[in-house]
């Protein structure tokens, strides 16, 4: 009952006219940058964090505008993947499967609204299921010391890869990387210079919005350079959308399937390491595998293959923010950028900020409830509006993209050496993702970096000293167990998965993140 | 073989990280581990997976033929110019450059993508500074 009265509270924070106002934009951007292919939800916040903070919003404001952002790209990542099988964003490659062949036989508007509605409604349970799960969780997150935090840090890493990464290595080292960019400045705990070597601009660290829209948005840009050139993404003829609403007959047999594909959408997007496009992946083929054993429909333009994997995507969206808001540990690249924005607005997520904090927190749950309406408006009977920005050539698009970061980075610090840093973070990012070492590690690192040694310091401080401390609480082993069986696994079965979600989607362009 | 010289530079990089951070200075504070401590685990495991790479490298990724990376290096360089120039001629004369050689590179006419880049600085200049009043980059002549 206690939680249903915050929950009120945060409604009336997220209603206020100037809150109301910024969901309805942050939903508008966030599905115009899902709908655009190369622009994820990663890239859409990383490009508007340091814009929203050169405004001058408050935190709950811009916390509300960036989150709407998030729930939209999630929601636009569907539309170019059925208008012109290209995915707009990594979790939206399985809505392509079906969604497309709808469009072929002439179904587009249909296959459109029914995946807006799979989508409302599996982000809408799973914002139910935050609310349920995130407080459970922070009572047990409340009994952990600097020892436990430090190996809960430890666990995010080694589950980052997820269990469809083929080279464990590649991922350490990613982390690692982060984690010695974050070491850059001076020392919180003693105030010593570390690999500064004399340089002014070094000593406060590297700021990590820096990084982030330069490893995100820079290098995709690179990458469109390389593979792009020419035209609109789509054609005038590939948009024709046709009729918008579906039939009800058609909603009401997708229903089992948008329940099932929510169930699992929510719970991968939970559990570290999993995220969203695992949770479209599990969502479609258990789907397949459920109702349509010979193959007969699936792949063909079913409704039933766009339900399933757009409810389990959005669904899996929502349960990303449960260990996010809970613990302080994000477990995707857009999660991470999510905790980007927190830090930025100095609210440390994790237990305390459920206590410390509740107007944030129920605010910001409020505001995913009602951005969730707003998208719903917006994406079906809208739908339309957003088709048309397929027809803007991404020759012209790309750059316009690029100048935006640069403009956000640079108003934010107002300093020429962090743009041309954020350029060799672009140029990195694009060299790193040729050499497939994933990128989300590297972010998570430069911004988890500083409280994970913070974390080891204090637990030896306590200890005075004993390594052995780190083992010390059953707690603390049972953290080291997951973090070795999610390192582990994926070695074992990483190829395997690997090869059935390439085996489905043949060899389709994704972004960074999901 | 790309892995290889992936795993060489990672090395080298893991050597210069630990050298860098056994020269960290202490300050008048101290606390048990002190400031060396985690850098010497973060530097150990980059050596070690870099050490990985050179033994068990990746199969050989696609890189892009000559001249397309020479695209990618000329853009990065574009991009560096316009950071560095950015207080010397001011956002909009600077911005214009930029957007018209990226637009022309993916495939605009010449002239066309210097008009693209015209109207894409006066539009960021007119959204983001005079109605969102963020600061932009000011030159000698104020814009």
């Amino acid at each position: 009952m206690e939680t249903l009265a915050l929950l009120v509270d945060g409604f009336s924070v997220a209603l206020s006219p100037q809150n109301l106002f910024l969901a309805v934009v942050g939903c508008f951007l966030g599905t115009l940058m899902g709908a655009l292919p190369g622009l994820g939800p990663a890239n859409g916040v990383a490009i508007l964090i340091p814009i929203a903070f050169s405004l001058g919003l408050g935190p709950i404001p811009s916390l509300i505008l960036l989150t709407s952002v998030y729930y939209g790209a999630m929601y636009g990542g569907r539309i170019s993947s059925i208008l012109l099988n290209i995915p707009g964003d990594e979790p939206a490659m399985m809505t392509c499967l079906d969604g497309y062949p709808m469009a072929k036989n002439g179904q587009a508007g249909e296959a459109l609204s029914l995946g807006g509605i799979a989508s409302f409604f599996g982000a809408f349970v799973a914002t139910i299921g935050l609310v349920i799960l995130a407080p459970q969780l922070v009572k047990i997150a409340l009994l952990f010391g600097p020892a436990e935090y430090f190996v809960l840090f430890t666990v995010a890493f080694a589950t980052l890869g997820g269990v469809s990464s083929t080279n464990q290595a590649k991922s350490a080292f990613a982390a690692a990387l982060g984690l010695g960019i974050a070491m850059i400045g001076s020392d919180s705990q003693t105030g010593s210079q570390r690999f500064t070597f004399g340089e002014i601009h070094l000593f406060d660290g590297i700021d990590f919005l820096i990084a982030i829209v330069g490893l995100f948005a820079l290098s995709e840009v690179l990458i469109f350079l390389e593979h792009h050139r020419g035209g609109a993404v789509g054609s005038a003829g590939a948009t024709k959308v046709g009729r918008i609403l579906p039939d009800f007959g058609m909603i009401k047999r997708c229903l089992p399937s948008i329940a099932r594909g929510t169930g699992l959408g929510f719970f991968s997007g939970v559990l570290p390491g999993a995220g969203a496009s695992l949770g479209s992946f599990l969502a479609y083929s258990l789907e397949k595998q459920s109702v349509d054993r010979d193959g007969k429909s699936f792949g063909k333009g079913d409704p039933r293959g766009v339900a399933a994997p757009e409810a389990g995507n959005n669904a899996a969206a929502g349960g990303a923010l449960v260990p996010m808001l809970s613990l302080g540990v994000p477990g995707s690249g857009t999660t991470a950028v999510l905790l980007a924005v927190l830090l930025q607005l100095n609210i440390t997520p994790g237990p305390l900020l459920f206590t410390k904090n509740p107007d944030v927190v129920w605010g910001l749950i409020a505001a995913l409830f009602i951005g969730n309406i707003i998208l719903l408006l917006m994406n079906v009977p809208l739908v339309g509006l957003f088709t048309r920005v397929l027809l803007v050539p991404t020759r012209i698009l790309m750059p316009v993209v690029a100048m935006i970061s640069f403009v956000g980075i640079y108003s934010i610090t107002g300093s020429t050496f962090d743009v041309m840093l954020m350029v060799g973070f672009g140029f990195a990012g694009w060299l790193l993702r040729k050499l497939d070492v994933p990128l989300v590690p590297v972010i998570l690192g430069i911004l988890l970096g500083n409280q994970m040694e913070v974390n080891l310091r204090r637990a030896m401080t306590i200890s005075d000293g004993d390594w052995l401390a780190l083992v010390g609480s059953p707690l603390a082993i049972i953290l080291w167990l997951i973090a070795i069986a999610g390192f582990v696994l994926p070695m074992f079965v990483g190829r395997r998965v690997k090869d059935r979600m390439d085996a489905q989607r043949h060899d389709e362009e994704a972004s960074v993140g999901d | 073989m790309s892995d290889r010289i992936f795993g060489g530079f990672g090395l080298a990089l893991a050597i210069f990280y630990i050298w860098a951070a056994s020269i960290i200075k202490d300050s008048f504070m101290v606390d048990v581990v002190g400031p060396r401590a985690f850098p010497y685990i973060v530097g150990t495991v980059l050596g070690l997976t870099s050490l990985y790479f050179i033994i068990r490298p990746d199969e050989e990724p696609k890189w892009p033929g000559l001249r397309d990376f020479a695209e990618i290096l000329f853009a990065t360089a574009v991009m560096f110019l316009y950071a560095w120039s950015l207080s010397e001629i001011g956002f909009v004369i600077a911005t214009t450059f930029a957007t018209a050689y990226l637009t022309w590179r993916l495939g605009t006419t010449p002239l066309w993508s210097l008009v693209v880049g015209l109207l894409t600085a006066i539009g960021i200049y007119v959204v983001f500074h005079l109605i969102l009043g963020l600061a932009l980059a000011e030159g000698p002549l104020g814009f």
